[in-house]
């Protein structure tokens, strides 16, 4: 019984940390229809601005995580937009391009600053006792932060007039406009939330793996996937895709080791995508957020 | 040998709730010059997106030289012998207006496909732009380089959406002959609005309405059918209609 | 086939030079234009995908790596010769083709195909980096893990009694890249070629008149793996060494911002803007106060935001505006 506790937890955790680590990602995707190869750079500078405000500042962990990082990351990604995205609006391959040069450039930047070896961070959570088992409490912290984010999300976009302008834009931009909406400041802050939620995910995830400039490689495969066979529905979309592609990574690495596991994503994503070429929204939920 | 080159049967396609095409029942024989006419929003051009392949019906059936074409690809369609020209022009933009004649004259069954390009630019008029990319041309010519591409192609069955859009009087009339040269070895239905266009054509005429068919017959029998009349025609029927 | 005498000149001098540079040029400076020309030839493949097939590929370095593991297991199981050569060529080309079937033929369009084809490149460096341990060997070959697989035998051409020398290595990788050019430009020039292009103009067009637009791109699709494969042989064999950093992120960027920087419209261009890049990264790898990836960030956002369409085509242009005013006043 507890076994099954055990496994049950870590099917979750996998899901939530693919959902985390794709739902800034999803945001700028589904919102803005915009490719940003610069995905797992805010997740890199979201770890760092954690490990540095705990363990250079005094910042308490919970605050650096939670708060400092998406503060911060979300920023940037307000300025990146005004510098670099807003020029390119409309040529998504552009746009794909200008933001891996902008991936390579922060990259050898947070390597020239931080030099190239992986910092830590320890877990704030100790071990849960679950019957004769022991679970990781800092996993159980994911998955409540995941459902925490997706809710929250969700509200954000159905119910505040941000939410609703936002969509608006992402449907119609010129109608939107005539409309008297602007939807430059409606993509800035789009942008920026999505940026602040990738670099929430880079914190969040630094006690589980440390930091390093090239860690976003590790995750931006992975978010790509997630995003692409989750479809357009922001949240729809990523729920449904980490969920189906959460449980079957980690089920083969129970089965395994978790380097088939990464296998059998890829080849999940694979068949998905063959399947249903405009992702899981494309086609179920059609009309979910 | 069946002179009935096309038939569709109860066709119909719908999204969602929107039924472009209801139930169209669709005759065609060999060597006709057939013309579709209606108001926008019919389902014309919806109809012909399901003739080339673009398009899959939701019902019905579509019967070319016997053979059922519902579930083939678009380019299967292509080369059992229909061909389409789109009504937003559809050419290669990037290359020449002889490589995109070739690609053409390079499907048809027989023959060498320089000299038919040579051949079909001398027809189009376009020898002197033949090195030139579609993409430099102006709106009409770039119609004669795709209607260029379905003489070049001479496929058996040829759909012309909209042939003379956006053309000059001038235009007009060289299109019309164009579609005569067509004619001479396919069979062709061509979409129009212009009546004094399709009048130059001069072939049997359907009426497209909201999805289906509303009417067939000759030139002057549609000018005089009182349906057609209410729904399309209006001020264009009373110039053309007989005795006005 | 008509071909223009300059051609068959520019032909010829670049084979002589490939037989007599090694003649002249000390061994460091051959080592280095050895690599050099070898990425030459990866740019190459790209150069044709993208440029001429209109298929985004971000992961070209995944037939890069592809080949330059085949190779290395290849030498390990049956000797660096003739089937060790042709493993590497096969492996990445097989592997374009599975996964060109599966985007192709699922429509999967302009963009997606980007993101994809990146994402499998990182999957297989991801997947290639945990591969260390003894348990992780093909037949003979350890695998290595991040560390990669060393010492990997140097290429022995059939009937030769020794491995070939650093000289016959480097006329070799030049003599494949002056084939593979000439052959590009007889494949595009041909009929196969032309449709290829048709498809990149016009997808839909090209299948109106009945082409199988899928198919197409498929095959230029495998061609260009199949290139950027043997790519990848020349390259492990000219280090005898292999790491995942062939699948890495690094080097998927540098394939891209090489074809950007030369130019999607030609060949040569992006070979140019291949060794010129890598010289450049030489002399930045030598200092140490600029990071390299900083620098070719910098690089390719600049060159989308304002010369987006890459040296040769604006410097051909450019060109052209200077001759033909100048044909108009004579």
């Amino acid at each position: 019984m507890d076994l099954v506790a055990i496994y049950a937890i870590d099917i979750l955790g996998a899901i939530a940390i693919l959902a985390l680590l794709s739902v800034g990602l999803a945001v700028v995707f589904g919102m803005m229809k915009i490719i940003n190869l610069a995905h797992g750079e805010f997740m890199m500078l979201g770890g760092y601005v954690a490990i540095l405000a705990t363990n250079q500042w005094g910042v308490p962990i919970w605050i650096s995580m939670m708060v400092l990082a998406p503060l911060i990351v979300g920023v940037f990604g307000v300025l990146v937009e005004h510098l670099l995205v807003r020029h390119l609006y409309g040529r998504m391959i552009d746009t794909m391009l200008a933001t891996w040069g902008l991936s390579l450039a922060v990259i050898g930047l947070a390597t020239m600053v931080f030099g190239n070896t992986t910092v830590g961070i320890s877990s704030p959570l100790g071990g849960i006792t679950i019957g004769a088992r022991q679970a990781s409490g800092y996993t159980l912290f994911l998955i409540a932060l995941a459902a925490g984010v997706m809710v929250a999300l969700w509200c954000l976009l159905r119910f505040t007039d941000f939410g609703l302008r936002a969509r608006a834009c992402m449907q119609n931009a010129a109608m939107a406009n005539a409309l008297g909406m602007n939807p430059n400041g409606v993509y800035k802050m789009t942008f920026g939330l999505g940026a602040a939620l990738s670099g929430l995910a880079g914190a969040v995830l630094a006690p589980l793996t440390g930091v390093i400039p090239t860690i976003g490689a590790a995750y931006i495969a992975k978010a790509f996937i997630t995003v692409i066979s989750g479809g357009s529905a922001v949240i729809a979309g990523t729920v449904s895709a980490s969920g189906f592609f959460g449980a079957i990574s980690q089920g083969v690495t129970f089965l395994a080791t978790p380097v088939y596991g990464q296998v059998a994503l890829l080849l999940a994503a694979i068949v998905l995508i063959r399947l249903l070429p405009q992702g899981i929204t494309g086609r179920f939920f059609k009309r979910a957020i | 040998m069946s002179t009935l080159l096309l038939e569709t049967q109860g066709l119909g396609v719908s999204f969602g709730g929107v039924h472009a095409v209801r139930e169209v029942d669709f005759r065609l024989e060999r060597g006709e010059v057939r013309c579709l006419i209606g108001p926008n929003g019919a389902g014309k051009s919806t109809f012909f997106k399901m003739l080339s392949g673009q398009l899959q019906p939701s019902r019905g059936e579509i019967r070319f030289k016997g053979r059922p074409l519902r579930g083939l690809a678009t380019h299967e369609v292509a080369r059992l012998g229909i061909g389409i020209k789109t009504q937003v022009p559809s050419v290669f933009e990037g290359l020449d207006v002889r490589e995109n004649l070739r690609l053409a004259a390079a499907r048809r069954a027989q023959g060498v496909p320089d000299e038919i390009v040579a051949q079909v630019l001398a027809e189009i008029g376009l020898d002197a732009v033949a090195g030139t990319p579609v993409n430099a041309l102006a709106h009409g010519q770039r119609q004669w380089v795709e209607l260029g591409m379905i003489l070049a192609s001479r496929p058996e069955l040829v759909l012309l959406d909209e042939p003379a859009a956006g053309m000059t009087h001038q235009e007009v009339r060289k299109t019309a002959d164009l579609i005569g040269a067509i004619n001479r070895h396919s069979t062709v239905v061509v979409v129009e609005h212009d009546m004094a266009f399709i009048r130059l054509i001069a072939g049997h005429i359907t009426v497209f309405n909201q999805g289906e068919v509303l009417a067939e017959g000759s030139f002057d029998d549609i000018m005089a059918h009182a349906e057609v009349r209410a729904a399309y025609l209006g001020k264009q029927g009373e110039t053309h209609a007989p005795g006005a | 086939m008509r071909v223009p005498v300059i051609s068959l000149a520019l032909g010829a001098a670049a084979v002589a030079a490939a037989i007599l540079v090694p003649t002249v040029v000390d061994m460091f400076s051959l080592l280095s234009m050895t690599v050099y020309l070898v990425m030459a030839l990866l740019a190459l493949s790209l150069a044709f995908v993208w440029g001429h097939g209109g298929i985004l590929c971000f992961g070209q370095a995944a037939f890069f790596g592809l080949g330059a593991y085949a190779w290395a297991i290849g030498a390990f199981n049956f000797g660096p010769g003739l089937a060790a050569m042709a493993l590497a060529v096969a492996v990445p080309a097989a592997f374009a083709a599975l996964l060109g079937y599966f985007m192709f033929y699922g429509k999967i369009s302009d963009v997606y195909l980007g993101v994809i084809t990146l994402a499998v490149t990182l999957i297989l460096f991801n997947l290639m980096n945990s591969t260390s341990g003894d348990s992780y060997r093909i037949g003979q070959a350890l695998l290595g893990g991040f560390n990669g697989i060393p010492s990997i035998p140097p290429l022995t051409l059939p009937g030769a009694a020794e491995p070939l020398s650093p000289e016959g290595t480097f006329t070799l990788a030049a003599l494949i890249l002056i084939a593979a050019y000439f052959g590009l430009r007889a494949v595009m020039a041909s009929r196969f070629g032309r449709v290829v292009a048709a498809v990149r103009e016009n997808e839909q067009r090209a299948l109106l008149l009945g082409y199988n637009a899928s198919l197409y791109k498929l095959a230029a699709f495998t061609l260009g793996g199949a290139l950027g494969g043997l790519a990848g042989m020349l390259y492990a064999n000219w280090g005898a060494f292999v790491s995942p950093g062939v699948f890495g992120l690094s080097q998927s960027a540098q394939i891209i911002i090489w074809v950007i920087v030369g130019g999607r419209g030609t060949l040569i261009g992006p070979i140019i803007a291949c060794v010129a890049l890598q010289a450049m990264v030489t002399q930045l790898g030598a200092q140490h106060t600029v990071d390299t990836g900083l620098v070719l960030g910098v690089i390719l956002i600049l060159f989308v935001l304002l010369i987006p369409r890459g040296l040769a085509p604006t410097v051909l242009d450019a060109c052209r505006r200077v001759v033909r005013p100048a044909k108009e006043q004579a």
